[in-house]
C-alpha cells in the first residue's frame, strides 16, 4: 500500500452479538479498524449482520462480548445515552421527529448537550447552508412538508448537529430516487472533504460502496469479514467465491469510476485555436480538426479547415469526473474522444478511448499491484475543496 | 305549566346539576388519565401485560353501571366519593385503549433515531412518543367523555351529585304534573353537555396537537 492508514478511531475487538435461542451467532468475533477521517462501507447481501455490526458501534444492540473502542477510549462499559450523544446518526427512513420543525429537529442533540439557544440557532442555520437547504425557508418548516431527499439532508444535518468526531449511516440514501441518491452522494462527499469525519456506511449496493467508500468491508453470512479493502483492490483482486460473486460483472467498468479525470495523464497534441486570432492556428489537413477556445482557454467547438462554422462541442469534463464519466460520454457522442478541462473550465486536453484502455491494464489488473490508482484517487481527494 | 315555563321557574336547581354533573365527570376523566396513560406507557411495548391490562379494564366495562356504583358503596359509602371511582373506572379502557394504539402507532423509525441520538427512555416517551401519540389519546378522551356523561346520572342512586338527582326525582314522582320534565330536563342537560364537551375537546385537540403531525 502506498501509504500507511492514518490512526484508528474506531476499534472493534472480538465483537460478538449472539441472540439467545438462535444457533449461529448474528455478529461473530469480528475484529475491524476503521480509520480517523474515512468512509468505511459495510457492504453485503441483507442478513449479513452489516446493521447488526453498525448498531454494535453506539451500542443500540449491546454486545454479547468484545469490545468497542472509539478515539483510544473503551466504550464498551460507559452510559449507552451519553455514549450516542457523542456520534452521529442517520437511517435510511430518516427518523426525522414529524412533530418538530426543521431546526428542532437538527438541535436534538445540541439541546441535551445543553448548549445555549444562540449558539444553536447559529449551528441550524449552518448545517442547513452545508446540506444546501436555504435555512430561512426550511428552518420552521415540518418534515411531512419536505421532498424525500431533502429530508434526507435534514437527516444528515441532524447527525451532524454535535459535530461528532464519528457518524453512523444505514442506507442513508437507500430510500431516494436514483437521481437525487446520486446528487446527495455527490454532495455529501464533498461536504465530507470539508469536515472529515469517521464515517461507518452501511449499504447493500456495491456501486454505492465503491463511490462511497475509502474503504470497504464486504460481509459474508454472521458478521463475517470476507475483504477489507480499498475499492480498488476490491475491485481489482477479489476474494474467491463470495465475495467475487457480491460484487458480480463488470469490475472492469466500475473500476474506471475510481479514477478522477484530474489524475490522468491527458494528451494535448490537439491543435488548438483561439478565436479572433486569425486563422493562423488552423490544421491545413483536410479532415482533422482543431479545438476552438476563448481568450482564457475555455473550450468553444470544432474548427474544420475551409468552414466557417465551428461544429459545436457536444460535452467537455472537469477534473472532478471519472473516466466512468469519460467512457460514457465517447459512448454518448459516439466520439473516440472527449475534451477535459480544468477547475476553472480551461482546456486542459483530452482523453481517448485507447488512454482508457491502457489505464485499466495499467493498473488493478489481475496479478497486478492496486495500489497506485488508490493512491492517486486520495490525493484527489482533497483536490478541489472550493 | 308547560315545559319551559316550568323550567324558568326551576333554572337555579337545573344550572346548578348541570355544574355538579360537569365537576363530576372531569373529576373522573382526570382520575381516568392519570391512572390509564402511565399503565399504557408501560405495557404497551410487550404483549402479554398489554392484554391484561387492556383486559381488565375491558372487562370493568362491562360490569352494569347500576350494579357497580351500588357495589362501592360497601367501601367507600355514600355520595360523590362512589361516583368518582365508579367514573373513573368506566373511562379506563377508552383511555387507555387509546393511548396503546397512539402509542404503538409511532413509527419506530423515529425512536429508533431518538435512542440513537442519545434520547433516554423517558425522554423519548415525553417528548417523541407521547406527543405523537396525543391526537388519538385525545380521541380516547372525547369517548370516555361520552360514556362518563350519560353514566354519571347514576351517580344519583348512591347520593351523589349531578343531573341525575333531576331524573331520578322525576322517576320517583311518577304520575304527578312535573315528572316527565323533571325527567326531560336532566336528559336535555346531559345531551347539551355531551355536544358542549365534543366542541371543547375539538377546539382542545386543534390547539394542542404539533403543527407537523395535523391531519
Amino acid at each position: 500500500m502506498p501509504e500507511s492508514p492514518p490512526r484508528p478511531m474506531i476499534r472493534l475487538t472480538g465483537l460478538t452479538k449472539h441472540y439467545p435461542g438462535q444457533a449461529e451467532p448474528a455478529v461473530d468475533h469480528l475484529d475491524l479498524e476503521v480509520p480517523e477521517g474515512e468512509i468505511v462501507v459495510f457492504v453485503g447481501p441483507s442478513g449479513c449482520g452489516k446493521t447488526t455490526t453498525m448498531k454494535l458501534v453506539n451500542r443500540l444492540i449491546e454486545p454479547t462480548s468484545g469490545r468497542i473502542e472509539i478515539d483510544g477510549r473503551d466504550v464498551t462499559g460507559v452510559d449507552p445515552d451519553r455514549l450516542r450523544r457523542g456520534i452521529g446518526y442517520a437511517i435510511q427512513q430518516t427518523g426525522l421527529f414529524p412533530h418538530r420543525t426543521v431546526a428542532d429537529n437538527i438541535a436534538t442533540v445540541p439541546r441535551l448537550l445543553g448548549w445555549g439557544r444562540e449558539r444553536i440557532a447559529a449551528r441550524v442555520d449552518e448545517l442547513l447552508a452545508k446540506v444546501g437547504l436555504d435555512p430561512q425557508t426550511y428552518r420552521d418548516r415540518h418534515p411531512g412538508r419536505l421532498s424525500g431527499g431533502q429530508q434526507q439532508r435534514v437527516g444528515v444535518a441532524r447527525a451532524l448537529a454535535a459535530d461528532p468526531p464519528v457518524l453512523l449511516m444505514d442506507e442513508p440514501f437507500g430510500a431516494i430516487d436514483p437521481l437525487t441518491r446520486e446528487a446527495l452522494q455527490e454532495e455529501f462527499l464533498r461536504l465530507q472533504r470539508d469536515i472529515r469525519k469517521t464515517i461507518v456506511f452501511v449499504t447493500h449496493d456495491i456501486d454505492e460502496a465503491v463511490k462511497m467508500g475509502d474503504r470497504i468491508a464486504i460481509f459474508g453470512e454472521c458478521g463475517r469479514v470476507l475483504q477489507y479493502d480499498t475499492p480498488a483492490r476490491i475491485l481489482g483482486e477479489p476474494a474467491e467465491g463470495f465475495v467475487a460473486d457480491f460484487i458480480g460483472n463488470g469490475t472492469n467498468v466500475r473500476r474506471l469510476s475510481l479514477t478522477r479525470l484530474c489524475e490522468v495523464e491527458v494528451s494535448d497534441d490537439r491543435p488548438v485555436v483561439v478565436r479572433g486570432s486569425g486563422d493562423g492556428g488552423c490544421p491545413t489537413a483536410p479532415g482533422s480538426f482543431a479545438l476552438l477556445v476563448d481568450r482564457d482557454r475555455r473550450p468553444l467547438g470544432w474548427a474544420e479547415p475551409g468552414q466557417d462554422r465551428p461544429l459545436p462541442l457536444i460535452s467537455h469534463l472537469g477534473p472532478e469526473h471519472t473516466l466512468h464519466d469519460a467512457l460514457d460520454a465517447m459512448l454518448a457522442n459516439n466520439s473516440d474522444t472527449v475534451v477535459v478541462t480544468d477547475q476553472d473550465g480551461r482546456y486542459r486536453g483530452t482523453v481517448e478511448m485507447a488512454t482508457i484502455q491502457t489505464h485499466l491494464h495499467r493498473v488493478g489488473g489481475p496479478g497486478n499491484e492496486g495500489g497506485p490508482v488508490r493512491g492517486g484517487e486520495r490525493a484527489d481527494r482533497s483536490i478541489g475543496t472550493s | 305549566m308547560g315545559f319551559w315555563e316550568f323550567t324558568a321557574d326551576t333554572y337555579p336547581e337545573v344550572l346548578g346539576a348541570t355544574a355538579e354533573h360537569v365537576v363530576l365527570v372531569l373529576q373522573g376523566l382526570a382520575a381516568a388519565l392519570i391512572v390509564a396513560v402511565p399503565v399504557a406507557a408501560l405495557t404497551y411495548r410487550s404483549r402479554l401485560p398489554r392484554g391484561a391490562a387492556l383486559g381488565i379494564a375491558g372487562i370493568v366495562l362491562t360490569i352494569p353501571s347500576y350494579a357497580l356504583f351500588g357495589l362501592l358503596i360497601a367501601p367507600l359509602g355514600l355520595g360523590t366519593a362512589p361516583a368518582v371511582v365508579a367514573l373513573t373506572l368506566y373511562a379506563l379502557l377508552p383511555i387507555m385503549r387509546n393511548t396503546v394504539v397512539g402509542l404503538r402507532s409511532v413509527d419506530p423509525a423515529v425512536v429508533e433515531a431518538g435512542r440513537g441520538m442519545g434520547l433516554s427512555r423517558g425522554q423519548i416517551l415525553r417528548t417523541i412518543e407521547l406527543p405523537l401519540a396525543w391526537p388519538v389519546i385525545i380521541t380516547g378522551l372525547r369517548v370516555a367523555t361520552q360514556i362518563l356523561l350519560g353514566i354519571a346520572a347514576i351517580a344519583a342512586a348512591v347520593n351523589g351529585p349531578g343531573l341525575g338527582n333531576l331524573i331520578l326525582e322525576g322517576l320517583s314522582s311518577a304520575g304527578t304534573p312535573f315528572a316527565v320534565y323533571l325527567t326531560l330536563q336532566g336528559t336535555l342537560g346531559i345531551v347539551v353537555l355531551a355536544v358542549l364537551f365534543d366542541l371543547c375537546f375539538a377546539v382542545l385537540a386543534r390547539f394542542t396537537t404539533s403543527r407537523g403531525i395535523r391531519a
